[in-house]
Parts: C-alpha cells; structure tokens; sequence
C-alpha cells in the first residue's frame, strides 16, 4: 500500500499531474460556470419575456435554435467539433476551447432553469408591480427576480456540480485536468487504483464543498418565510 | 367634455378572449368622489371591466379616458398614469421578499422620489391609521388574509392615488376578516375617496356604494343609485341576481 502510494504520487513528482490538473480543472469550471450564468441568464430573460408578453419573437426564436441544438447534443461531441471545427484553423489555448464549450453548453441549462424560477412566480406579483406603476423592467428586478432566484437556488447548485464533473471529459482534446491527469499517472505506473481514486477523491471533496455553500446561501434567503 | 370633475370616461369599451366576449361595448362616466360598487353574476365581466381601467388587462375596442389622457393609446405613459390609480387585488398580492414596511415605501421611493425618511413617515402614519404599524418589520407570510388586505390598501394609498380600484377584495378572506377590511373601505369612502369595488358583499354595496352598477354578460344592465337598484330593480337578470345573493 504503501508502496503504492510511493510509485504513485511520489516518485517523480507524480503528484503534481493532480495538482496541475485540478488547477486546470477548476478555472474551467468556474469560468464556464460565469459564461453560462450570463448566458442562461440573458436566454432565460429572453424566454420568460417572451412567455408573459409574447414580444421578442425573433430573439425567442433563435434562442429555441440555441437550446434545441445544445440539449440534443452530447457534451463530448460539442467540445471536439468546437475544438476541431470551428477553432480548426486558429491557435486557441485549450483552456479557452474548453471554457466555451462548457459554457455554452451549460448556458442552456441554465436558461431554462432560471425562465422555469420566473414563471413559478405568481404573475399576481407582476400585477402589484405594475399596478404600482413600474415598469416591467423594474418589476422584474424589484419583485420577481429575487424571488425567482430563490426558488431555482437548489437547481442551480446541482447545475453547478454536473458542470464540474463534465469537466471530466477534456482530456478528449488533450487537455490536462484532474481526469486526465490521474490517467497519465496509470499509464505510466500501470497501477490504475491509486491515481483514479485520489482523483475521485478530489472531485468528491469539491462537490462537498460547493453544496454545502449553496446550501448555506439558501439558508439565509429563506429567511423571510416562516 | 372633460371637466375637473370626471375621473375616468369609459366610451363603448369591449374585450374578448378569443372568441369569447367578456365586455361588449360599455359606456360610462366615474366621477371624483364617487364611490361606483359593480355586482354582477359571476363571468359578467366586473373584473375584466375594472382591469381594464389601468389596463392589466389590454381593451380589445373603444377608449377609456382617465382624467382627460387616453390610457388605451399605445403613445401614453402607462406606468405614469398607474401611479395615479390604486388597485387592490382579490389575492392580495403583497410583494413576498419584501417586509411590509418595504412594500409600501418602495413605490413612494423609487416612482415618486421621496426620500427614504419621507417614504417611511408616509407608510407609518397609514399602517397606523390601519392598526398595523407593530407589523412593519413582519414578511407577508407571517400576516393573516385580514391583514395582508388592509396592507395592500395602505401600499396603493401610499402612492396618494385619484382613484382606488377593488379587484373584490374580500372575496379571499376568511369570513371573520371581512369586516376589517370594509371597516378601512369604509373610511376611505368616507374621506372622499374616488372609488370602484368589484364586490360580493351587498351589505358593502347598499351602505356605502353611492352608485350601483349592475353587470351581466358583459354589459352594463342598470346602473342607479343603491336604493333604485337593490329596491326596485327593473330587469330580470337583477332581480334574479339579487334574489339569490340576498
């Protein structure tokens, strides 16, 4: 065992193929995570809008386009023909092929996510807001967004987690993440145990930590319900 | 014909559905000071009728003036002009992530431009004349239905609107929380206010309405004072209705 543990993430600095790795791993998932955010958020907006007043037809349209082609697609295949398609002929960082494939791909998640949390909300809010004289505009950023975004608080934290994982799959492109570097530590050490569960381990730990922030933050907006 | 006194001029008004005709062509002057009470069977059309005044719901024919300026035109200043027409709503309707104190000052705040002290010492002296100043600080799901009502009158009054309307407004209470909301309708009416209430409670209607509308299929079927209407009703859609509520 212990020996094990040497071959595996001593020896020559092994270890550093997992931190390398989680490095990588976790500036593509929170820079995925903020360009779906803005994505899902802008498509979702678009979406909800649409549903309640039936303006923005164009946009609606092209953004059914958007999440039809996202959601009906594996998230390996769009990684490789973002990287071998459309970034075929430029000289892109990885990391960046990575980031925008990721994120557009969980934008779509998101969008519907947060248009389901607008459309839970009572449209008799919507009523009060404007019989107030807001605007639409404020009505949303006032009253319905909050607690929209309390509502999709848990959806949104498991997105969250799904896209940390799917992360996983990068090493599709020759890119070195978590994943990917476990597997390079069993390639060269044909012992697959060690290096595959401590990177298990670390994905585990993350996700560990990720919820329990989520479910500290729902928490505290919950606050005004009994 | 606009005088000081005209509040709103609803001219050959008509909304449907689809296929379904919920108002067909009513005319009708509200005029300052009027306490204007409509009853009507159910799918008359009342709530579609008061809806349409701050245009929650869009008119499919006609005009409605509202102190002299088109709401119907798509040129105007919807949200402007809301600001001068309260509406309470059957549900209530109180803005959920906000305390009550917040859901009566943020319309003053942000739509009127009084400061956060003026807008706080306006909604304190309405919750207080309502009896609920102790509840400034509570979310709307720690009040009762009584409450929450009284509160929502008190938001749209914090506007200092020239008109209130009432989507039936006790129509969600449980039984013993309807007087306090009257009591407060009351004394608003008493105060002068210009007023319009969609309601069931015909006690409401004959005590305090100083104009009665009767509503069924979507038009205006007598229109008079309390006593005309409750006593002597001439159609027999009024006195079938009135018969069975009473």
């Amino acid at each position: 065992m212990a020996e094990q543990f040497y071959i595996n993430f001593i020896k020559d600095d092994r270890w550093m193929y997992l931190v390398q790795g989680l490095k990588t791993t976790i500036i593509v998932a929170l820079f995925a995570v903020l360009l779906g955010v803005a994505l899902g958020f802008t498509v979702g907006m678009i979406r909800s809008t649409h549903d309640k007043t039936g303006k923005l037809k164009v946009a609606n349209f092209i953004c059914n386009i958007y999440l039809t082609i996202i959601r009906g697609t594996p998230v390996l295949l769009q990684l490789l023909i973002i990287y071998f398609v459309v970034f075929a002929s430029v000289n892109v960082d990885k990391v960046i092929v990575a980031i925008i494939a990721f994120g557009i791909n969980s934008g779509a998640y998101v969008a519907e996510i947060i248009r389901s949390g607008i459309m839970a909300v009572d449209q008799g809010q919507m009523e009060a807001g404007r019989s107030l004289g807001f605007s639409y505009r404020q009505t949303m950023i006032h009253f319905i967004m909050p607690q929209a975004f309390k509502n999709v608080l848990p959806a949104l934290g498991n997105e969250f987690i799904v896209l940390l994982k799917e992360t996983s799959v990068a090493g599709y492109i020759a890119l070195q993440d978590l994943t990917k570097g476990a597997d390079i530590i069993r390639s060269q050490t044909y012992s697959p145990f060690m290096p595959l569960m401590g990177a298990a381990i670390i994905y585990l730990v993350m996700v560990m930590i990720l919820s329990y922030f989520v479910k500290r933050l729902e928490k505290r907006l919950r606050k005004n319900e009994r | 014909m606009n005088d000081n006194n005209t509040v709103f001029e609803v001219k050959n008004l008509s909304k449907s559905f689809g296929d379904l005709n919920v108002l067909r062509g009513i005319d009708l002057t509200i005029k300052k000071g009027e306490v204007l009470v409509v009853i009507g069977p159910s799918g008359s059309g009342k709530s579609t009728f008061l809806r349409c005044l701050n245009r929650l719901e869009e008119p499919s024919g006609g005009d409605i003036l509202f102190e002299g300026n088109s709401i119907v035109d798509k040129k105007c200043n919807i949200d402007k002009l809301r600001q001068k027409i309260g509406m309470v709503f059957q549900h209530f309707n109180l803005f959920n992530n906000k305390t009550v104190l917040r859901n009566i000052t943020i319309g003053p705040e942000k739509l009127l431009g009084l400061s956060e002290e003026e807008a706080k010492k306006r909604a304190e002296k309405l919750l207080e004349r309502v009896n609920l100043l102790d509840k400034k600080d509570a979310y709307p799901s720690q009040l009762s239905g009584g409450q929450k009502q009284r509160i929502a009158i008190v938001r749209a009054l914090a506007m200092e609107p020239d008109v209130m309307l009432f989507d039936e407004p006790t129509s969600a209470l449980d039984p013993e929380m309807v007087g306090e909301v009257l009591e407060v309708m009351k004394e608003l009416a008493r105060d002068g206010m210009t007023m319009a209430v969609v309601t069931h409670e015909m006690g409401f209607a004959r005590e305090v309405g100083s104009r009665v509308l009767f509503m069924a299929d979507g038009e205006v079927i007598e229109d008079g004072t309390p006593e005309e209407i409750f006593d002597n009703p001439k159609s027999d859609a009024a006195k079938n209705f009135l018969k069975c509520v009473l």
